[in-house]
Order: C-alpha cells, then structure tokens, then sequence
C-alpha cells in the first residue's frame, strides 16, 4: 500500500474513535465559540459601540470580533487535538505502538493524524462559520471564504504542537503550552481589538505570532476590508508552519517512538 | 544466512550507556514454538521488538522472514503478528472494531477483515462480547483480544511478549490451549516467559537469558538433563536442626543445594537418596520428591538473589 493509502487508515480509525468519543469535545468545540460570540460581540459589543462601530473601529463590534474567533477557534481545535490525543497514543494508551507494529509507519501515523484533525476543523470552521453569517457578521459567501485561511490556521498549529508533545515526558507540558502559548495568543494575536491598541514595543512581537496571520486572513476574507498585512505573507507563514511542523512532528515522533 | 524464519547473529541492542541485548545468537525455524525465558530486564522484550521490526538494532545482523527489518521493516511487519508485554487496545471501541481497524492497517478488504472477525471471535471465544466496549473487559479477556487483533493478519509468525502474564489459571490454560492450535496449523510462535511451566508446555526449544546474553539453549528436557538432574528431593527440618544435618547431606546426591529454610537434593533416583538418607540416621520433617522443572535450571543459571 502506498504511503497515502496507509494515512487513509489512520485517518478511519480516527473517525471511529471519535465516533465514540464525540461527546465530550462537543462543548469546547461548537459552543464555546458561540459563548464568546455572545459574551463579547453581543454583551460587551454593545458597551463599546452602539451597534454602529466606534471611535476606533468603522464597524460594529460583533463584526469585528468574529471573524478573528473564526480564526482563534481553529488554533484551539487544532492544538487541543494535537496534544492530549497525541499523548494518549504515545504515553498513556501507547495506540500509536500497536499502529506502529502494522505496515504503517512513523509518516503515515504522523499525516493520517494530522488528516484527521483537518477534516475535524473543517466541521468545527464551516459551523462556527455558518453562526457568524446566522448572528449577522458576514454573508454566506464571505463566511466560506474564511473557511480555508481558519482551517491552514488550524493544521499550522496542529503540526507543530503534534511536534512539540511528541518530546514531553507529562502532561505538565501540556498545561504550560496551553497557560503560557495559546492562552496569550488567543488574547493578543488581534482576536478581540486591532494590534494597534497594543503599546508600539509589543506590536512586533504580536505581528510575528502565527494567529495574527490566520486573523488576518480570516477577517479580511470575511469582511471584505483591508487586511492587517499582505494576505501573501501570512499565506506563506502559515504554509510554512504547517509543512516545517508536519516534518519536525515525523521526526521527533520517530525518536520517541522507535527506540 | 539459512532459510530459518528468523535468524540473529551477534544481535545487539543499547540504550546510551545501557546494554540490553549483548550481542545474541539464535535461530527460529518455520513451525517451531521459540522461547525466551529469563528474568526481568534480561533482554527479552527488547530482542522481540528487534524482531518485530519497530526498533532498530545497535549492530549485529538479523534476518526475519529472509528479509532485514532496517530495509524491509514494513514488508516484514505486514506478515507478522505481534502481542505485545502490554495490551495497548483502544479501550473507547468495541471488541469488533479494535479488530476492523487494526485489520484496515494491514490494508486489507472490510470483506475479507469481517471474515476473520469472526473466525477470530470464536478462536478466542469473545463472540458475546463481540459489541462490548474495550475498557471494562477483565484481564483475560484484554489479552484474548489482543491476541485476536495480532492474528487478524494470519500472519505466519506470531511474537507474544509475555502473553499470559497476569492471568488467572483459567484464562491462561485456555491461552496454551490455543497457542497449541495455532502450532498445529502451522504458525511459528516465538514466546517469552518467566513462566517455566509456560515454557515447558509450549516450547519446543528455548534460550535463558540473563543480563542481555544467552545463557543457555535447547529442548526444555535438553536443559533439565544438562543443568539439573531427573528429579529433586526437597527436604525441610525442625527449626534449629538444618545446620546440623546440613553438612551431613553432602555427599549423598550428586548436587545438593542448602536454602535458609530447605535442602535440595538433586538426583536421578529420588527413592535410592532418600534411603540413603535414611541409612545416615536423618531425620527431616519433611519430605517431598519431585520431578526437576525448568524453574530449578532458570534458577541454578540465573541465581536466586534479585539483582536489580
Ligand atoms: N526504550 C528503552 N529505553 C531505555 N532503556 C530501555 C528501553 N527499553 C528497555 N530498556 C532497558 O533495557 C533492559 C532490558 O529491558 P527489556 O524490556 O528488554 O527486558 P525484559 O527481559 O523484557 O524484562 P521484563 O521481564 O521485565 O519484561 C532493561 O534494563 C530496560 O530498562
Ligand atoms: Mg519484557
């Protein structure tokens, strides 16, 4: 069987498992992005603005926001699937010894789970997408086209978290990521108000962050408007994320796994 | 090289500074039931995983299935069934699906894997439990299925690391039962164990390994005629009077081997040394005859002391 033939594997055996396991994920994934959306573009849009934009922002708030969550939604899907599973078939159910005992191999774990998580963020954007067009922030086609920037988005992140658990000895590992990584990210990468607002020092920084690239793209396709920076290099950032990350998760898995 | 299923030569295996197989020789012919037998951390685990293609040798040579694992490991694995020392089964899915998947890695047919499903099911008597989820499953019945997901294949060598360990009576005399069905149809088994009535009953031929090297290899009965003697007579005394007679007893069996709380006599007739016993004038609580198992040559050639 081919290499691509043996990742289709792994991908149906990840399909099954999540079959069974659905639950428990269902509340993170779709409704805590439809939480926020009415926390802050609701609730705290209408302190900001009056439904008309602000003295910052030409447009109103909810539209603003939601959009960058499309994006920051995806970053979540991506790395939490990338990194308590990921442990799991390494460490704690040791899966990924008993796939690696068949023909398949480190690659084709490695692209059959990251596969995977690519078609979960597709349910996870084209839903989240579907209730920003239903809560009014986009139209249906500008909504679609976001689709594809949140899901490059989303794979980046999984790719190169997939890398990073593949070298953790505990879970404590996966607390900081989250704590100190995607916690601030989700924060300041442009989400929630325009890097702009962030003191001159810091905004390098933030430009730099791979979820400011994937806000930008998701919010310029969405709304239509400028985007924060050349849509081609947070393309290319993005592409380049995944594919370094795809490669270093093949490798680092291989160490740990083939000992 | 021979046309043995598996042939090793100098095998070695280091982890850093550790050196966890020390440099091994050893055949598996077709149709044959291998062991490996030794204590913990002799090696075993990590020669079966050499062989099972999923971890690369230090150096050394080692053909398996006429094919070497560092350029042909997914071809090789593709033909091999493989249990390993802990069941790693997805414990969300059901009995059926652990085994469709791990059918689907294997790239065969959803036709085909049905088809052996439920031959497997029956081989391992699981059929009721065909829709149960993994994870409440006992012990016995984990390590059927895992034996049922290494067979799903019908590979035509099968690697079980410890394949009854932790198991109740019950569940393991039915696991040799069915290891001896595969025998007979004419799949190579190669077994590790600590287990010597494991070995005895199961193995046609088996190596001891201590510390990464072969101690000792043969027949189960070759070993206990070379390293052992026919039948042992263990004698126990009232408390205080072993060192008395201790002393006494050497001399009267070819081998005799003084424990804190016992003497073993190791003889070839047990009747004739317990008369001579007898004949010295003494007199131990108790006696019991025996015949010498594997564990008394495990034992003479690994020592009784845990180094660790
Ligand atoms: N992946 C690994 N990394 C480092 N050391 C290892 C690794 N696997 C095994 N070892 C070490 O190699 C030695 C041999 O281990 P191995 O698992 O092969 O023994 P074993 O005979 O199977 O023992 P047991 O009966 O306890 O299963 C041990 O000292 C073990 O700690
Ligand atoms: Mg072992």
């Amino acid at each position: 069987m081919t290499m691509l033939a043996l990742s289709g594997r792994v991908v149906e055996a990840s399909a099954r498992v999540y079959r069974r396991t659905w639950r428990g994920s269902v509340i993170s994934t779709f409704f805590n992005p439809i939480l926020y959306l009415l926390a802050m573009g609701v609730g705290l849009g209408q302190l900001v603005d009056d439904g008309t934009g602000s003295t910052t922002l030409a447009i109103p708030y909810l539209t603003f926001l939601a959009p960058g969550l499309l994006a920051a939604t995806a970053m979540m899907t991506g790395a939490g699937d990338a990194s308590w599973p990921v442990m799991a078939g390494i460490k704690w159910r040791k899966t990924y010894d008993a796939i690696l005992a068949t023909p398949v191999g480190v690659p084709e774990l490695v692209v059959g789970h990251l596969s995977w998580v690519g078609i979960r963020l597709l349910f996870v954007t084209v839903v989240y997408s579907g209730v920003m067009t239903a809560f009014g922030a986009t139209t249906i086609a500008q909504g679609a086209l976001a689709i594809p920037p949140a899901l490059l988005t989303g794979l980046g992140f999984a790719a190169i978290i997939t890398a990073y658990t593949a070298r953790l000895k505990d879970e404590q590992g996966l607390a900081a990521l989250f704590r100190f990584a995607i916690m601030p990210l989700f924060l300041f990468s442009g989400t929630f108000f325009p890097l702009s607002q962030l003191p001159g020092w810091i905004q390098p920084a933030a430009y730099a962050t791979p979820l400011f690239h994937g806000v930008s793209l998701c919010r310029g396709l969405a709304l239509g408007t400028d985007f924060a920076v050349h849509p081609m290099y947070s393309i290319t950032y993005l592409l380049a994320m995944l594919i370094l990350g795809t490669l270093l998760a093949i490798r680092l898995m291989g160490r740990r796994l083939i000992t | 090289m021979t046309d043995a299923l598996v042939d090793a030569r100098n095998l070695r295996k280091e982890f850093g500074e550790l050196v966890a197989v020390d440099g091994i020789d050893f055949e598996v012919r077709a149709g044959e039931a291998f062991g490996f037998l030794g204590p913990n951390g002799a090696g075993k685990s990590s020669t079966m995983k050499m062989i099972g293609s999923v971890s690369p040798r230090t150096d050394g040579d080692l053909r398996v299935l006429g094919k070497d694992p560092n350029e042909h490991g997914q071809e090789i694995r593709a033909q091999l069934g493989v249990i390993p020392q802990e069941d790693n089964l997805d414990l969300e899915l059901t009995v059926y699906e652990n085994l469709l998947i791990y059918g689907r890695y294997f790239g065969m047919s959803r036709k085909v894997i049905n088809e052996r499903i439920d031959e497997l099911l029956t081989f391992t008597q699981l059929d009721e439990r065909r829709h149960s989820r993994v994870e409440p499953l006992s012990g016995g019945m984990k390590r059927r299925l895992t034996i049922a997901r290494g067979l799903i294949n019908t590979p035509k060598l099968l690697l079980l690391d410890e394949p009854t360990t932790g198991l109740d009576p019950q569940a393991r005399h039915l696991l040799w039962d069915r290891l001896y069905r595969l025998k007979q149809e004419g799949v190579t088994l190669i077994i590790t164990t600590h287990y010597m009535d494991e070995a005895e009953q199961l193995c046609d031929r088996l190596v001891i390994m201590d510390k990464g090297r072969i101690v000792t290899e043969g027949s189960p009965r070759d070993l206990i005629e070379q390293h052992s003697r026919r039948e042992v007579l263990e004698m126990r005394f009232a408390v205080g009077t072993q060192e008395e007679y201790a002393g006494r007893l050497e001399g009267l069996a070819p081998r005799v081997e003084i424990l804190p709380d016992r003497v073993l006599l190791y003889t070839d007739d047990a009747d004739a040394t317990a008369d001579a016993v007898a004949a010295q004038g003494i007199v131990p609580e108790s006696t019991v005859s025996r015949r010498s198992t594997l564990e008394d040559v495990f034992l003479r050639l690994t020592g009784r002391t845990l180094v660790e």
